[in-house]
């Protein structure tokens, strides 16, 4: 673990005017009425996007978000509240509606704020928002002439560079006083290939929690310009996918959305304390074969998922969500860990200040196995693998589950034979990953695109994975 | 305790001093847009008051030309300081951006608003902000008891709520238009899970939602329809790969039919990246198929005491996003398009006029979106839709992203109900349903009569022939 980060405090201290009393003022407000925690999470948020489409700048444009949210907690209750307008009277009104939750004696304050140590796992200075918008828009230019000189059948290109930084100041009733700073950025190509007689898309983008000389490295505009017109190119000529039960090997990094909606969601421990989770009252119990151990971590280097704190001022940590197929533990925030007699796993994360924390994901992976990806291939007799995937989406209650390949071939005789269209995979969540029947030895991460939605709340995460091999499952093509 | 209007700043006279700010600046056309909302809602589960949510905000986006440059910036930050950044930063950005000859705000002659501007629309009803929180948490409470109360495998639920939100739109360029507009949204729902007792969970849901309170419907009867929902599904099973009719619900059909939209945006027709590319006058569906956006409509509402009350649909608005006129727009008229659907910049590039369909955000570029967006009806009740089927699918869930506009493939996840003689015999799940979108507009069999907006959308059930299914 690297050492603790720098004070990120001073910014809503200097520049918003933001002080410990009046912080304590606004606590005391929001348990007036009672309840058994406040907080108050203050969030400054600038963001850039830039644009190049058909070979022209098209698209800068810039936002500023300022503002603060105000929970209390009161048994299973939460009364919320938020400002975009700092002046302390305003602050104070929003603090006195969320405590309208609560109905009670009100609760005294911890003495002092303790500051909580965190790891500095990205950079503040250097991030891409401290660099020339002029640098930006190079690397989309790039990516943008790279796609086109990919191939003559690449009729249409747009390349984009989005990226922010994110300030976080969280106050607790509790003691919890903890900042941040959040860089993230993500460059995307978009392409558009037609060969007379067909049209398909392709699209691949990345990026992290990074510098802008990430860019400069091996995930560089050229390769996410070659990674999208190849992926069009190839589904010019792809064929039907098939249709039905078939054995399904995918490829390592971005296809781990598979457990992101598998099991990922299900793990989230506010649909298991209200026993609305496929997954509830699981815990210790088979749900995946002995070859699998997944993994929620946010304390990667860099990683999209990445937090030095989460939005509740805790830590982050790898968390352990299956362990040789034994679910082990549910993602938890404050509330769900104090309702469920736990400790919070700093899954607390909410868009921002204008919505409630919920327990979230970072970064979720499975861990290599022991297997050979060519070997994983070679077993299948007549089957498909994925290797790139759209997005997926999960309902918790029924545990039923969907993603979408955006990049995927028909297996064989253990030989990768041809390309087929896009289909959707289906499966159920606590019986899918009991499939599972060999796992490579070559965990990938994606390249750093997700963004999960969840109650109309959208965060960046993190997913990964071996090449595994699941002995069936359903595939939803038109084909044979 | 009504929410109160946050602040007392003029929106009006915001956005046009900040219009003002960048023209003096050097911008040499420029666009405001000022909004401001709030928004209530509360949770109520297993009879328990869960969350209470209260606020308001506000936000001010402008957009810059320099010639033929276009940039955007936005800002929740309205002081003087704020302003200034808001209007700095818009035009550092424009200096670095490509001269576009199709750039540019509409042509002054194509402003307007829909002859009585909003007014007439009926889209903002104050008894939204009137209603007591205590009789909101009320009736959130009354819907999801009454789907608790609907049957003993119901003992457990995501809750009932109720949510209002109000907000107060100003749009302003300096071409010379300013028009303002005000809105409000108010609904309750129910999420009920059903359990069988091999301890499986279905969850499921319904809703009401209108623009007055006067509107909303009997929050135990939408209780009840969750619960029905929720059990439907109970015991659901895979079922073989085959080929059958699949009927599609007025849900799951209104997704489908949205597809027809989206491919003849002008966004993507320009870009010739839409199974719609050079199709203009020719069949892309059948005789029976009839599209429409319209971003005007009213719709006569009666109260149950006989008074009349309109009140304009979800997507209905008297400007667009660029400030013309919202219209009428026939996208498929039996079976052939007729229409693309353009903003200014799209219609610019196709060489036709904006089809008044630009949509706004804080900041960037304007995109395209819908008004009201219906399929027009047929003449068949869904139960007969049904009764037409000997063996077949009835969706009513589906998941995925797998709707490919550029091609037409399409695949999803989906849940609904078997059909066996004409009757709905046995849930079933885990399992696709996939084609081609060219193809299934040209295989729709049947149109239900039963076009209900509950939404800015509405489609009535469908019949679609030849879709595969995988399962088991």
């Amino acid at each position: 673990m690297a050492s603790p980060g720098p004070d990120h405090k001073r910014y809503f201290i200097d520049r918003l005017g933001i002080s410990e009393r009046l912080m304590e003022r606004c606590l005391g407000e929001a348990l007036s009425a009672g309840g058994e925690y406040a907080d108050l999470y203050f969030e400054s948020v600038t963001s850039t996007s830039l644009g190049v489409d058909e070979g022209l700048v098209k698209t800068a444009s810039q936002g500023i978000s300022v503002g603060c949210g105000v929970r209390v907690l009161s048994g299973e209750r939460t009364g919320f509240a938020y400002t975009d307008d700092l002046a302390p009277e305003r602050l104070v009104k929003a603090a006195r509606t969320a405590a309208l939750i609560a109905s009670g004696p009100a609760k005294q304050l911890e003495q002092g704020f303790h500051s909580t140590d965190a790891p500095s796992l990205y950079p503040v200075a250097g991030a891409t928002s401290d660099a020339q918008i002029s640098e930006k828009l190079k690397l989309i230019q790039r990516a943008d002439r790279a796609a086109r000189a990919y191939d003559s059948r690449i009729t249409q290109v747009r390349a984009s560079f989005n990226d922010e930084l994110r300030r976080i100041l969280v106050a607790a009733s509790d003691g919890t006083y903890a900042s941040d700073t959040q860089p993230l950025a993500r460059l995307n190509v978009a392409v558009i290939a037609s060969d007379g007689t067909s049209t398909a898309r392709g699209s691949s983008g990345g990026g992290g929690r990074v510098a802008l000389d990430f860019f400069e490295g091996p995930k560089s505009p050229e390769h996410f310009a070659r990674e999208a017109a190849r992926t069009a190119m190839l589904q010019l000529g792809a064929a039907e996918a098939p249709a039905g039960e078939m054995e399904v090997v995918l490829g390592p990094g971005w296809p781990g959305v598979l457990l992101h909606e598998a099991v990922g969601h299900g793990l989230e421990a506010d649909f298991n304390r209200k026993k609305t989770s496929a997954f509830a009252g699981l815990i210790g119990q088979q749900v995946a074969s002995s070859k699998v151990t997944v993994v929620d971590n946010g304390t990667m280097p860099n990683r999209r998922g990445s937090l030095n704190v989460d939005d509740e001022g805790t830590p982050t940590q790898e968390n352990v969500l299956i362990e040789n197929g034994i679910l082990k533990g549910y993602l938890t925030d404050k509330m769900s860990a104090r309702l469920m007699g736990t400790r919070s796993t700093g899954s607390g994360r909410r868009e921002s200040y204008q919505q409630i924390t919920m327990p979230r994901m970072t970064n979720t992976y499975m861990l290599s196995g022991e297997d050979a990806p060519e070997d994983i291939l070679k077993s299948v007799k007549r089957g498909l693998y994925a290797v790139n995937f759209g997005g997926g989406q999960v309902d918790i209650t029924s545990g039923k589950f969907v993603f979408s390949a955006s990049e995927a071939y028909l297996i064989e005789d253990g030989q990768v034979t041809r390309p087929v269209k896009g289909a959707t995979l289906v499966g159920n969540g606590p019986e899918a990953l009991k499939y599972v029947s060999m796992v490579g030895n070559d965990l990938a991460l994606d390249e750093g695109i997700g963004t999960c939605g969840k109650a109309g709340q959208s965060v960046p995460v993190g997913v990964g994975m071996p090449t595994i091999k699941l002995d069936r499952m359903t595939v939803g093509g038109t084909g044979r | 305790m009504p929410a109160e209007v946050v602040g007392s700043i003029d929106l009006r006279e915001l956005a046009q001093e900040v219009l003002g700010r960048a023209l003096r600046a050097g911008a040499t056309d420029a666009e405001a847009v000022v909004y401001e909302g709030e928004e209530f809602s509360s949770l109520v589960r297993l009879g328990e008051v869960e969350t209470l949510k209260q606020s308001g905000s506000r936000a001010v986006g402008l957009r810059v030309f320099l010639g033929q440059r276009v940039a955007s910036t936005s800002s929740s930050d309205f002081s003087a300081d704020g302003i200034d950044r808001l209007v700095s930063g818009a035009l550092d950005l424009a200096r670095i951006t490509s001269e576009d000859p199709f750039a540019g705000l509409p042509d002054e002659s194509a402003f307007g608003e829909v002859p009585g501007g909003s007014e007439a629309q009926q889209l903002y009803f104050d008894d939204v902000h009137r209603m007591p929180p205590a009789q909101r948490i009320e009736i959130a409470r009354r819907v999801e008891a009454a789907a608790l109360a609907y049957d003993t495998r119901i003992q457990n639920s995501k809750g009932g709520d109720f949510d209002t939100a109000t907000s107060h739109k100003v749009l302003t360029n300096s071409r010379g238009f300013t028009g303002e507009y005000r809105r409000s949204y108010c609904g309750f729902s129910a999420a009920p899970i059903a359990q069988d007792s091999a301890g499986h969970m279905q969850g499921n849901y319904w809703y009401s939602s209108a623009r007055t309170t006067q509107l909303l419907e009997d929050p135990e009867h939408i209780g009840r329809i969750a619960a029905q929902r929720a059990l439907r599904h109970l015991g659901a099973r895979k079922v073989p790969t085959q080929q059958v009719p699949v009927v599609f619900s007025p849900e799951i059909a209104r997704s489908l039919i949205g597809s027809i939209f989206s491919a003849a945006e002008g966004d993507a027709i320009y870009r010739n990246a839409s199974m719609f590319n050079g199709m203009l006058g020719q069949r892309v569906a059948g005789d029976n198929i009839t599209v429409v956006d319209d971003g005007t409509l009213v719709f006569p509402h009666r109260l149950a005491d006989g008074r009349s009350l309109p009140a304009g649909g979800f997507g209905t608005s008297p400007f667009d996003g660029e400030g013309l006129p919202t219209r009428r727009t026939v996208l498929v008229e039996r079976g052939i398009l007729k229409n693309y659907v353009t903003n200014t910049y799209t219609g610019r590039k196709l060489g036709i006029p904006s089809t008044g369909n630009a949509s706004r955000g804080l900041a960037g570029n304007p995109g395209t979106g819908s008004g009201n967006f219906f399929l027009e009806p047929g003449g068949v009740t869904p139960e007969q839709i049904i009764a037409s089927v000997p063996n077949g699918l009835y969706v009513t869930e589906v998941m995925g992203f797998g709707v490919n506009l550029v091609t037409g493939d399409y695949s999803q996840g989906a849940a609904g109900l078997w059909i066996e003689n004409g009757e709905l015999a046995y849930p079933v799940e885990e399992i696709t349903i996939a084609g081609n979108l060219k193809d299934i507009y040209r295989n729709i069999s049947a149109v239900g009569n039963d076009l209900h907006f509950r939404g800015s959308s509405a489609v009535p059930t469908l019949r679609v022939e030849g879709m595969t299914i995988a399962g088991a």
